[in-house]
């Protein structure tokens, strides 16, 4: 079902941690599909005055899909500029895996998702110009956010309610 | 590599001495059952002797045993059939939220042809509530359909009690023992059951191969006609070789191989559960001597499923990720689990094969995955 690159990803995930005071950390999640991912990054300028992660870490609760999508985006933007990172589509990442089932696919988009969220933050925290785009991506993210612990509270209301019958 | 198997819920290997029972009827003696010449004769005396081999299993004297092409043909049936068969009588049907598939989703198509069905809920460990049961009968209900053994969790149903109630009411008792089949006794008679689900690919017989047990004077339609085989109600040439190997798979299962899958189910539940944060699904006692099925805090069941496919171990998982509709096993969200805990689950099935080694091998290799993947977790560390 996997390809040999997911499954070694999977089984040997790079850039596993976190990072204390990171310069930026994004969440994307789904509590109720139940993956939930977290990017922390560091940012540096280089010789050119471009912005680059210098160093990226990642935790990912999530299936074999999630957790080879999240180790293949730090790969791939690690030492690249912020404006590489955030051209990097869930395409890109499939694709540099090999491929994924296409019931796993909305998987990548935890990784893109999460980057972009940790990029925003970086922005915003240093108050710089964050493109247009992106901030429509935080907006979308933050919803999804919220509906998706709505339905999840409403969930557990159910589950709870039935404990106590 | 060394494979252990402990995913025996989702099938189990044709044991030798079912092959061997069966490999003349692929070749000489290759009749269909329904000719009149010799070899027809011939296919027809094994078939018959198979069907009361294995209706002497579960004290069958009221009832015939339509073979099928396996438990969801026969869940199917058992359902549709009577449904259909009892219009006149009524409308509903009573079922349970932790039946198989097959059961739910046939129960959802005939809700859309304008029956009406109620589904039970069920405690924590995934018992009936026999009350509520009783209080869910209404003057035209037809049927009550309830798993036996549950494939997931491992609960076992008090089948005489629920039969008890079912006949009180004179409505229709169904029940799916797939799991159940020759691990857990199942009298007919005494347990007032008037269709019985069994197949043969759970028990070391081959695939394709299944039953339904059917009270006479039940009334029930076939799912598909034509030449009037098995009493009409399932028309096809019959799967001699097939049902060769299910009458013999009956008695592959003893009761020294039940003694010991209890003993190393124990095992393994004990080992597992020194993990931190980890559980039990489904009950202590009145569970499949085979049956375990534990949650795992802060990772995801797939996850954990293929580190142990990594290390040889074959098992399966009720999360979200590994299912097609992306949803939690709805057996683990019937029990009460929250979404996030039916995803770190995962199901371990032992055979009667399993040895002492292989429990202790998995336990050690379930303990380092479970701490290898909370590694990656961004709760692992709580």
């Amino acid at each position: 079902m996997y390809t040999k690159k997911v499954m070694e990803h999977f089984m040997h995930p790079r850039n596993v941690g976190e990072i204390k005071n990171a310069d930026g950390t994004g969440e994307a999640g789904n509590i109720i599909c139940g993956d939930v991912m977290k990017i922390y990054i560091k940012v540096k300028e280089n010789k050119k005055g471009e912005k680059i992660i210098s160093d990226i870490k990642f935790k990912t609760l999530g299936c074999v899909a999630a957790i080879s999508t999240s180790s293949m985006i730090t790969e791939l933007v690690k030492g690249k500029t912020l404006n590489h990172a955030l051209k990097i589509t869930e395409e890109k990442i499939i694709e540099s895996l090999g491929g994924l089932p296409p019931v796993k696919t909305h998987c990548s988009l935890l990784a893109t998702d999460a980057l972009k969220e940790a990029i925003y933050d970086y922005l915003s925290k240093n108050s710089l110009k964050i493109p247009k785009e992106l901030v429509e991506t935080h907006k979308k993210i933050e919803k999804e956010l919220k509906i998706a612990e709505k339905k999840h509270k409403e969930v557990v209301k159910y589950t709870s309610k039935k404990e106590g019958e | 590599m060394k494979i252990i198997y402990l995913d025996n819920a989702a099938t189990t290997p044709v044991a030798p001495e079912v092959m061997e029972a069966m490999k003349p009827f692929f070749s000489e003696r290759f009749g269909n059952a329904s000719s009149l010449h010799f070899l027809g004769k011939q296919a027809k005396e094994a078939l018959e002797k198979s069907r009361g081999k294995i209706m002497k299993k579960v004290n069958a004297k009221e009832h015939k045993l339509v073979f099928t092409s396996g438990g969801t043909e026969s869940n199917n049936l058992a359902l549709k059939g009577t449904a259909f068969a009892n219009k006149d009588k009524g409308k509903h049907i009573i079922t349970t939220k932790i039946e198989h598939d097959c059961v739910l989703n046939a129960c959802k198509w005939l809700e859309k042809q304008g029956f009406e069905v109620t589904y039970l809920s069920v405690d924590r460990e995934g018992f009936v509530d026999l009350n509520e049961l009783e209080e869910s009968i209404r003057k035209d209900t037809i049927l009550v359909s309830i798993i036996h053994g549950n494939n997931e969790i491992g609960t076992i149903q008090d089948l005489k009690e629920i039969g008890k109630i079912c006949q009180e009411h004179e409505v229709y008792f169904h029940t799916d023992a797939c799991q159940s089949f020759t691990k857990v006794p199942i009298d007919l008679k005494k347990e007032h059951i008037d269709l019985l689900t069994i197949n043969s690919h759970k028990i070391y017989g081959p695939k394709g191969v299944g039953g339904l047990f059917i009270r006479n004077g039940i009334k029930i339609d076939p799912l598909s006609h034509g030449g009037g085989h098995e009493f009409g109600l399932r028309s096809g040439t019959e799967n001699v070789s097939g049902i060769v190997g299910f009458a013999k798979a009956t008695e592959v299962i003893k009761d020294k191989d039940i003694k010991h899958m209890t003993k190393l189910r124990n095992m393994l539940i004990k080992g597992v559960l020194e993990i931190e944060d980890a559980w039990l699904n489904g009950p202590r006692e009145k569970r499949l001597c085979n049956n375990t099925n534990f949650s795992f805090r802060y990772i995801e069941g797939e996850a954990l499923m293929l580190y142990l496919d990594v290390k040889g171990i074959a098992a399966s998982t009720g999360s979200a990720c590994s299912s097609k509709s992306l949803e939690p096993s709805h057996v683990l969200t019937a029990i009460g689990l929250k979404p996030e805990d039916a995803h770190g689950s995962l199901r371990l099935t032992l055979g009667k094969d399993s040895t002492e080694d292989e429990i202790k091998y998995t336990i050690e290799v379930l303990k380092q995955s479970v701490d290898s993947l909370r590694k990656i977790s961004p709760f692992g560390n709580k």
